[in-house]
């Protein structure tokens, strides 16, 4: 109801005490700055170390006089076994065109084509790729101890490589949370420092007031006020500068390097609302909640 | 109203009017967590129009008496009415519309340094959500009845101690509250500017508004020959009037009168 009159109460307290108002608003910029920097980045490790563990997958080789009804039967098999996505046959004349491609030398002294028919077998989640590889070669608790089915020559034992995947894939995705979390925590403890710093040496002012016979809220909403534009200006400065580097660094190299671009990290107007956001609500409380120490004389 | 006369010079009280008393503390304590006592079994009062003088050194209570008057302290025993209004009854949520009633003057003026001479007194009248027609009419008035026509726009860091002192006796003034409370009013002041300062509160008092004022400036007490409240560790030692009121004189008067030499009585 009397929003401007609060509103010039915060401008007037911004324009005579500017310092701790500067000190707040700089600890926002630089929060935020390595906030929307870190976001991204950690976007990006977990995007990359998810299509490294999409590709994790079970090879099924065909015996090489199998023929086109045993390729069948193997496939619905393939597709019948718990926990498969997806089945991708790689034919062996298929095969052979891939390979002569990434060697061309090599393949052009072969006579004939030596490559079986290929089974993929895609897991439909990757932790479950070594039940999958137990199920096809039968060496699972309630298998046979045979391969399932007499036409496979082998199933890839990549297990090594495959565990291997897994477990570093996870470490980086739980490092990343981790991290996230504590930046996130030393960001909203450094700001709400920075705005307890900037009350207590106003901290007379709230005494006046108070014996002036201000209700608190009356007391209260200027600060939060201040709170807001301080929260809101350091976080459109923050974005401002990211985005600057984005279109001045970061936009020319994506072309040049398919890693920056792959993964689908957070989209940049998302983030800029999440830090404005971010920046804005943690200044506001910030300052209502630290005044109350202020407000119990 | 009973008294307690302790000097072999103490007069009586003139009796009670029939309207209640503006200020009542009835055995009133106040035990600090420290193990201090503020107050100790006070008991006085205090009616409409009254100039109060309380006295003592420091640490005798006087400064206990006036954070139990605005409510930042809370009293161990007993009961303080201020109107008629018993100050326990004031929950938490109205202390500040209470505190609105009685004008505060400081030793140390307790301004708002963000402020100009103007705004800080406007703060009083915006925090009862006076309009702006309200401030403008009567801000300029009570500055001029304080002498600070010419200080409008100045910040408190640029008056003297006077001039601040004028500044925040024209804040307190402002809403013509019933009861207009100084603590060491003239603490921080040089002799001639406490004259003008008590001659302000003077006025103020003649306008009907009761002043009660804590100080240990004897020689101006003396002067001013008003009810004196005495305390000694807490406790109330000495209540009179000395009867010699030169009541209906004008401010002009009044200064010169605080002006002259003080003249102690024999025998004290």
């Amino acid at each position: 109801m009397k929003l401007g009159f609060f509103m010039k109460e915060a401008m007037r307290s911004m324009r005579r005490s500017a310092a701790p108002s500067f000190a707040a608003l700089a600890t926002v910029l630089v929060t935020m700055l390595v906030l929307g920097v870190f976001i991204p980045i950690v976007q990006a490790t977990n995007g990359a170390a998810n299509s490294v563990r999409g590709r994790v997958e079970v090879d099924v080789y065909m015996k090489t006089n199998a023929t086109a009804a045993d390729d069948a039967r193997v496939q619905s098999e393939l597709l019948r076994l718990p926990h498969v996505k997806s089945v991708q046959f790689v034919s062996k004349e298929q095969a052979y065109q891939q390979q002569a491609q990434a060697d061309p030398q090599a393949y052009a002294l072969l006579g004939s084509n030596p490559l079986p028919d290929t089974y993929h077998v895609y897991p439909d989640n990757p932790s479950n790729v070594l039940a999958v590889h137990s199920e096809i070669s039968g060496t699972g608790s309630g298998g046979s101890g045979q391969l399932i089915d007499g036409s496979i020559q082998n199933v890839s034992n990549k297990q090594t490589d495959t565990k291997k995947i897994l477990e570093v894939t996870n470490l980086v995705t739980i490092t990343a949370a981790v991290l996230t979390v504590l930046l996130a925590l030393a960001s909203i403890l450094l700001i709400a420092n920075t705005i307890r710093l900037s009350l207590y040496a106003r901290r007379r002012e709230v005494e006046v007031m108070k014996l002036v016979g201000a209700t608190d809220w009356f007391i209260r909403i200027p600060f939060m006020i201040e709170g807001v534009i301080v929260g809101s200006a350091g976080a459109l400065l923050a974005i401002a500068v990211l985005a600057a580097t984005k279109i001045a660094l970061l936009d020319p190299l994506a072309s040049n390097w398919t890693l920056i671009a792959a993964p689908r990290t957070i989209g940049f107007s998302v983030l800029v609302v999440v830090l404005l956001a971010a920046g804005t609500l943690v200044s506001a409380v910030g300052s209502g909640l630290s005044l109350r120490r202020f407000l119990r004389v | 109203m009973p008294v307690t006369p302790a000097g072999h010079d103490a007069r009586p009280v003139a009796a009670a009017p029939a309207v209640a008393p503006v200020l009542e503390f009835r055995g009133v304590s106040k035990r600090y967590p420290s193990g201090d006592v503020g107050l100790e079994q006070a008991t006085f009062s205090i009616d409409r129009g009254d100039f109060v003088f309380l006295v003592g050194s420091t640490g005798s209570g006087k400064s206990t008496v006036m954070r139990l008057l605005i409510k930042e302290l809370e009293p161990s025993g007993g009961t303080i009415r201020v109107a008629g209004h018993d100050l326990s009854e004031i929950r938490h949520k109205r202390i500040a519309y209470y505190r609105r009633n009685i004008g505060v003057v400081f030793q140390d003026f307790k301004l708002l340094p963000t402020r100009t001479v103007y705004d800080n007194v406007a703060y009083a009248l915006q925090v009862t959500g006076g309009t702006r027609r309200e401030i403008r009419d009567k801000v300029p008035d009570i500055l001029r009845l304080t002498g600070l026509s010419t200080k409008l726009h100045n910040y408190p860091d640029q008056l003297s101690g006077g001039e601040q002192q004028r500044v925040s006796i024209a804040r307190a003034f402002v809403n013509h509250p019933p009861l207009l409370l100084a603590d060491e009013p003239t603490g921080n002041l040089d002799p001639e500017t406490s004259v003008d300062i008590m001659r302000l509160l003077y006025r103020i008092n003649r306008t009907g508004t009761t002043v009660l004022v804590a100080t240990h400036d004897q020689a101006m007490v003396d002067k001013m020959r008003r009810r004196v409240l005495e305390l000694s560790q807490g406790r109330i030692v000495r209540d009179e009037a000395t009867g010699l009121y030169a009541r209906d004189e004008t401010t002009r008067e009044f200064a010169r009168r605080m002006r002259q030499p003080s003249t102690r009585p024999d025998g004290l």
